[in-house]
């Protein structure tokens, strides 16, 4: 196991540095005017081009200009946001609110994901089965924001549940509705996930044996089927923090919440190319710990991951 | 008779009921298809009493399986019973609720796979797979006792340091191991009845013989009857008391095995025996004594064959100079010991032998033996570390440049074990067979053509198989495309790398005659890779014993079966199923 | 009946005529001819989603194309603002946006920009991932380790937010080519690693064993027989990804970072009617019905193809 993590930390060294390199050069290396470019139709000031352009080195080699990047990401030194303020203290605030927000979101697709899976792949072929495909693949198709509209019109404006914006400090209940709308894509990849992978296991030789045995429909079903299923899905929420990004920008932007997101969807409304980039490096590099650890999650799952030399 | 008799005798006198313990009668199967409705299992019949063994035989597809699964109603996908009846101990099975038949399984029914590599969950450990049964059985009613028993169970099947092995999961064992498990498993609540399903057909047949002697032990000691299902007639015979051969779904004979392989009285059992390479080619003379079985089995005909040819061949080795000749061959493999550190593995160690012109040598080996590293090194699709692999006296391992690598492909031809596996499913027959021919330039397009109807003429197929793609021909009809497009090229040799191993007994049979046919009639050389000894004895005239990368034994076939020297090989013969059967008049 | 009523085994034999022999190993020359293609045609033709969904895509494609023979609004032409945000009338069946314009316009105009983008995107990610990854899985080694890991950098960078930084960077010059071919930038690495992974199991087919043992040289056998046994997973992948890089755009386009505003795509516009969604939801539900039933088509058909393909679910 500490094996496995050691190798699993050293493949993402060079992962990283090459991910994050990818990002700079896009920003930094293209033909053009990096920092003009960055601001779009707007002008910025002058004195926020020559910070920008002091902070990001730009007066040296790329290479050297890179290497100050990549030497300040570890110092959690992420840049400068568009109105002068360091990224680092933007992300103080925005992180928790997004983090609270990917949780509950993760924990709606987990469950409910992995509970309708299992019943449509044990009833392979039946009607909940068929339900539960057409759903899936509507939720696929239309795209979050849709969703994000609709669900907001129906549930704040037409009922008057919930908020259609969150509030201060972005209160548990608000964060509901956001967090089923950040989930409904991945809520609907993991039921079919799900119920591919129970029903591959349903045929499985062990499975057959498990219930030789002489053990119970429910234990088999609980304790060979489920916990094997798991694997996949597990695997699926690694690359799914990706997405989770992604539609917590949209999100986000949609319920108006304060967090990473959020200031993302601003920064790109309001032309702040600075604050964009800053803040999409840090989550990608979110994303790939968070992969990490779902890496650890896995070898958990999976005795032949977790003893493999 | 032998010793096994006894056994039978000690069954007998078990307390009875008076009743058999297992009756089943008039056993329907089906299956729903795309295609319909396929009755995989018709009218079946056949009982057991307690104590006693019976072998269900038949090859694959004759519902010798589906049969078995039903007793326990584990029939795989659409699968159902529409007929006839189940007992065990005078209650039916057929139509018993869920929980009723769950009640049943394992502590009254006990039941053993085929595959030890897909039939433990390889996410829990060994112990928990254990304990789950004892504690769903009610053996024992606490986690503690479950495991004092578990360690119990893992010792009776014959795994040492059993407290140690709980922990450890199926991936940290060998297919041995995980066979023994299995059984301990449907063993562990001392069922009436076992349902041992090919339970060693995947091991190697020294592991084979000791997993088998074992089980035979742990039922004769709980008085547990057992069902086996197998396709090895020689297997059935020497484990089972009774047997019931199976073709396309049906009972075609049953009764005393020792009976019925004396006397086989149903034309399909009479070919069944007459194929089985453990049994009938005992000695070549004494399978002529099966000229006058009335429908001929193929392999009556090999068999003559054989003799006239093996008398030709005897001169002809002496005579040449070898057509392939190995010297010192050696081959290593860095292999990663975890970590960053590597290991050198020596697969194949110093090996020589040669091969004559128009003869058969055999390569027999277990798996891991390093045999078929053997083969794709005389193939020269993997490069030697060290020695050298003549072929007519040249040395294949100095071709480098192309052209002479290509004269060389056109004089060294293989044959694989997947019959599934060895055609590109994209191609059809004729594209598969001409191969050969395009890409070495050989004739026209219409030349070609004509070579391809040739080849399948001589390997005994309709010429309409040239627009067929191959998931559309059976396992025998494939190998016999691959045996085609092996001769496309007119080789001197071809490396038959364990090419009738997949196959049932009859084909397998009909493939070797095959072979044996084109070796007199091209005077071709084949190298035989094999891990079936029985199958030696029908084919080659030497033979090579391998273990662990070594040649431990070499000699001409009759004196290898007849007085071994090493005792590997007196293992490897004594493991062979039904080796030990006299076979009646 | 056979040895039911005696405990000593009687010994039965079934009379012949009940299970006839056949010939060993008969080649049935009857038997409908079939391949993998073929066979899966026949599992499609008889599928209702493939029929829906593939003449579905194929109407959309045409309305893409043609979006002038299904409305004689030239859409940008006649907006008015007299007819904001109304609702439907006669000649206007989806009503109006908030500028006036005619919705069912705008829908069939916006059918060609997403189809442009999903269609390159997946053309760019198919060549280069399946040369790739045909290269890392066939030759291994060096090509294997420079490719796998270059792809896994790139893989480390969710699609979309890579989409977001360079089109940020491109303000310039956004237009459906660049939007394709950035978030093919970031695709390729799935489609390369299907298809490494497709190609490392027939590579190790005993087929191509026999093909070079036959004197077929490697690039030729990587041609003739791994290629063409690795594409049926890459099939399926691709007809997914069109859908998804559809949504793609139209998140990129919601976001401002897409196709510029002044192009008619359903992007830009379910991202302008958020706005209105109060007083016109038509505006937001045309378009966005478009969208998502297009993309729906896709998976549907990913799916079918899928199921096709795979001759073990097929016998299920």
């Amino acid at each position: 196991m500490a094996w496995y993590f050691f190798r699993r930390v050293l493949q993402m060294i060079p992962v990283f540095i090459g991910a994050t390199f990818l990002i700079y050069f896009m920003v930094f290396a293209l033909p053009g005017d990096p920092v003009l470019a960055m601001f779009g139709d707007k002008t910025p000031s002058p004195a926020i081009v020559a910070e920008l352009r002091a902070q990001y080195n730009l007066d040296k080699p790329f290479i050297v200009q890179y290497l100050l990047y990549l030497g300040g990401l570890f110092t959690f030194d992420f840049g400068t946001s568009f109105s002068g303020r360091p990224v680092s203290d933007l992300l103080a605030s925005a992180f928790p609110i997004t983090f609270k927000l990917a949780m509950l979101a993760i924990a709606f697709e987990a469950i409910a994901g992995i509970a309708i899976g299992l019943f449509a792949g044990l009833r392979k072929g039946k009607l909940f089965d068929a339900s539960a495909l057409v759903v899936s693949l509507l939720l696929i198709s239309v795209p979050t924001f849709v969703i994000g509209f609709v669900l907001q019109y129906v549930f704040a404006v037409q009922l008057g549940w919930v908020n259609a914006t969150v509030g201060q400090g972005a209160p548990l209940k608000d964060l509901i509705l956001p967090a089923i709308v950040l989930a409904s894509v991945s809520f609907a990849y993991i039921v079919r996930l799900t119920r591919t992978s129970v029903s591959d296991n349903l045929g499985a030789d062990y499975v057959r044996t498990a219930t030789a045995k002489g053990l119970s429909r429910g234990r088999v079903v609980r304790v060979h089927v489920l916990r094997n299923s798991l694997i996949p899905v597990v695997t699926f929420l690694g690359t799914d923090i990706g997405a989770l990004m992604v539609g917590a920008i949209v999100t986000e932007g949609i319920f108006n919440i304060k967090g990473v997101g959020g200031t993302v969807y601003q920064a790109i409304i309001r032309g702040e190319g600075p604050t964009v980039v800053s803040f999409v490096a840090v989550m990608v590099i979110i994303f790939m710990v968070a992969n990490l650890l779902v890496d650890l999650l896995y070898a958990l799952l999976d005795p032949r991951i977790r003893y493999a030399k | 008779m032998t010793q096994e008799s006894s056994h039978t005798m000690n069954a007998t006198t078990a307390p009875t009921t008076g009743r058999p313990l297992l009756e089943v009668t008039d056993l329907e199967v089906s299956f729903h298809t795309q295609n319909g409705i396929v009755n995989a299992v018709r009218g079946v019949s056949f009982s057991l009493n307690a104590g006693e063994s019976l072998a269900i035989v038949g090859e694959s597809g004759s519902g010798k399986s589906t049969s078995a699964t039903a007793i326990i109603d584990l029939l795989p996908g659409t699968g159902k019973v529409t007929g006839g009846s189940i007992r065990l101990d005078g209650t039916e099975l057929v139509g018993i609720s869920r929980a009723e038949m769950e009640a049943i399984r394992g502590s009254q029914i006990g039941y053993v796979p085929q595959d030890p590599m897909s039939n433990l969950n390889p996410v829990w450990n060994i112990g928990f797979q254990v304990m789950e049964t004892l504690l769903a059985n009610g053996i024992a009613k606490s986690r503690k006792e479950a495991e004092a028993k578990a360690i119990q169970v893992l010792q009776d099947a014959g795994l040492p340091d059993a407290g140690k092995r709980l922990r450890q999961y199926p991936h940290q064992f060998s297919g041995g191991m995980r066979q023994r498990a299995l059984i301990g498993i449907g063993l562990s609540s001392q069922p009436k009845l076992l349902i041992a399903d090919e339970p060693t057909s995947a091991l190697d047949v020294t592991v084979q013989r000791v997993i088998l002697d074992h089980l035979n032990t742990l039922t004769r000691e709980l008085g547990t009857s057992v069902i086996f299902i197998t396709h090895d007639l020689g297997l059935a015979a020497e484990r089972a008391e009774k047997l019931v051969v199976m073709y396309r779904g049906q009972v075609v004979e049953s009764g005393p095995s020792r009976e019925i392989l004396a006397n086989p009285l149903h034309p399909y059992t009479q070919r069944l025996v007459a194929a089985a390479p453990s049994l009938a080619s005992r000695r070549m003379q004494a399978v002529k004594s099966h000229e006058n079985v009335a429908i001929a089995a193929p392999t009556a005909a090999l068999d003559l064959t054989l003799i006239e040819r093996a008398e030709q061949r005897e001169e002809a080795a002496t005579a040449a100079s070898p057509i392939i000749s190995l010297r010192d061959v050696t081959k290593q493999y860095k292999i990663r010991t975890g970590g960053f550190k590597t290991e050198l593995f020596t697969a194949v160690d110093k090996v020589s032998f040669d091969v004559h012109p128009g003869t058969t040598t055999a390569i027999v080996g277990e798996s891991g033996s390093g045999k078929s590293t053997i083969a794709k090194m005389v193939l020269k699709l993997e490069d030697v570390t060290a020695g050298n692999v003549l072929v007519d006296g040249t040395d294949v391992t100095a071709i480098r440049s192309a052209k002479d690598v290509l004269a060389f492909r056109r004089r060294v031809q293989p044959v694989f074990q997947d019959p599934y596996g060895t055609l590109d499913p994209l191609y059809n027959i004729a594209q598969t067979i001409a191969e050969p021919l395009v890409v070495h330039g050989v004739g026209t397009a219409k030349e070609r053509t004509a070579r391809v109807r040739e080849l399948l003429d001589q390997v005994s197929l309709p010429v309409s198989t040239m627009s067929r793609y191959p998931n559309e021909l059976s396992g025998g009809q494939r190998q016999r495309i691959a045996v085609a497009r092996a001769l496309a090229l007119k080789p001197d040799v071809l490396v038959l790398d364990e090419a009738v191993s997949a196959l049932d007994v009859l084909v397998q049979g009909q493939i070797l005659n095959l072979l044996t046919e084109l070796q007199s009639e091209m005077g071709l050389s084949y190298l035989f890779i094999t891990h079936d000894l029985a199958v030696v004895r029908l084919v080659a005239d030497s033979v090579c014993v391998m273990k662990s990368g070594q040649i431990v034994e070499s000699a001409t076939t009759d004196e290898v079966f007849d007085s071994p020297r090493e005792q590997y090989t007196k293992d490897l013969l004594a493991a062979i199923p039904g080796a030990g059967i006299e076979l009646g008049a | 009946m056979p040895n039911n009523d005696s405990r000593s085994p009687e010994h039965y034999v079934a009379p012949l005529d009940e299970t006839p022999l056949l010939v060993i190993d008969k080649v049935d020359e009857n038997a409908k001819p079939s391949n993998l293609w073929l066979d899966a045609w026949r599992s499609l033709r008889h599928s209702p989603i493939f029929w829906i969904s593939s003449s579905m895509i194929l109407f959309i494609l045409f309305v893409g194309l043609f979006p002038f023979l299904f409305t004689n609004e030239p859409p940008n032409n006649k907006c008015d603002l007299d007819n904001s945000n109304g609702g439907p009338e006669a000649g206007h069946p989806f009503g109006f946006t908030k500028l006036g314009c005619d919705v069912f316009a705008r829908v069939v105009y916006g059918a060609q920009p997403s189809l442009t983008v999903g269609i390159t995107a997946t053309l760019l990610v198919v060549i280069v991932g399946v040369i790739l990854g045909a290269l890392a899985g066939f030759y291994g080694g060096f090509f294997d380790t420079i490719i796998s890991r270059v792809g896994d950098m790139f893989f480390a960078i969710p699609v979309v937010l890579g989409a977001i930084v360079l089109m940020q960077t491109l303000s310039g010059t956004r237009n459906a080519l660049t939007v394709a071919l950035i978030l093919s930038i970031f695709a390729w690495p799935q489609v390369a690693r299907i298809t490494r992974g497709a190609v490392l199991s027939a590579k190790n087919s005993d087929y191509v064993t026999a093909s070079i043992a036959l004197g077929v040289t490697r690039f030729r056998v990587l041609m003739r027989h791994v290629l063409p046994n690795s594409l049926a997973p890459v099939i399926v992948v691709a007809t997914v990804s069109l859908g998804t890089f559809i949504v793609a755009e139209a998140t990129l386009s919601y976001l401002g970072v897409g196709l510029p505003s002044s192009v008619m795509s359903w992007g830009n516009d379910i991202s302008q009617a958020q706005s209105s969604i109060r007083t016109a939801p038509q505006t937001l539900l045309y378009p966005a019905g478009a969208l998502s039933l297009t993309v729906l088509s896709f998976l549907m058909l990913g799916d079918v193809v899928r199921d096709a393909l795979d001759p073990k679910a097929r016998a299920r």
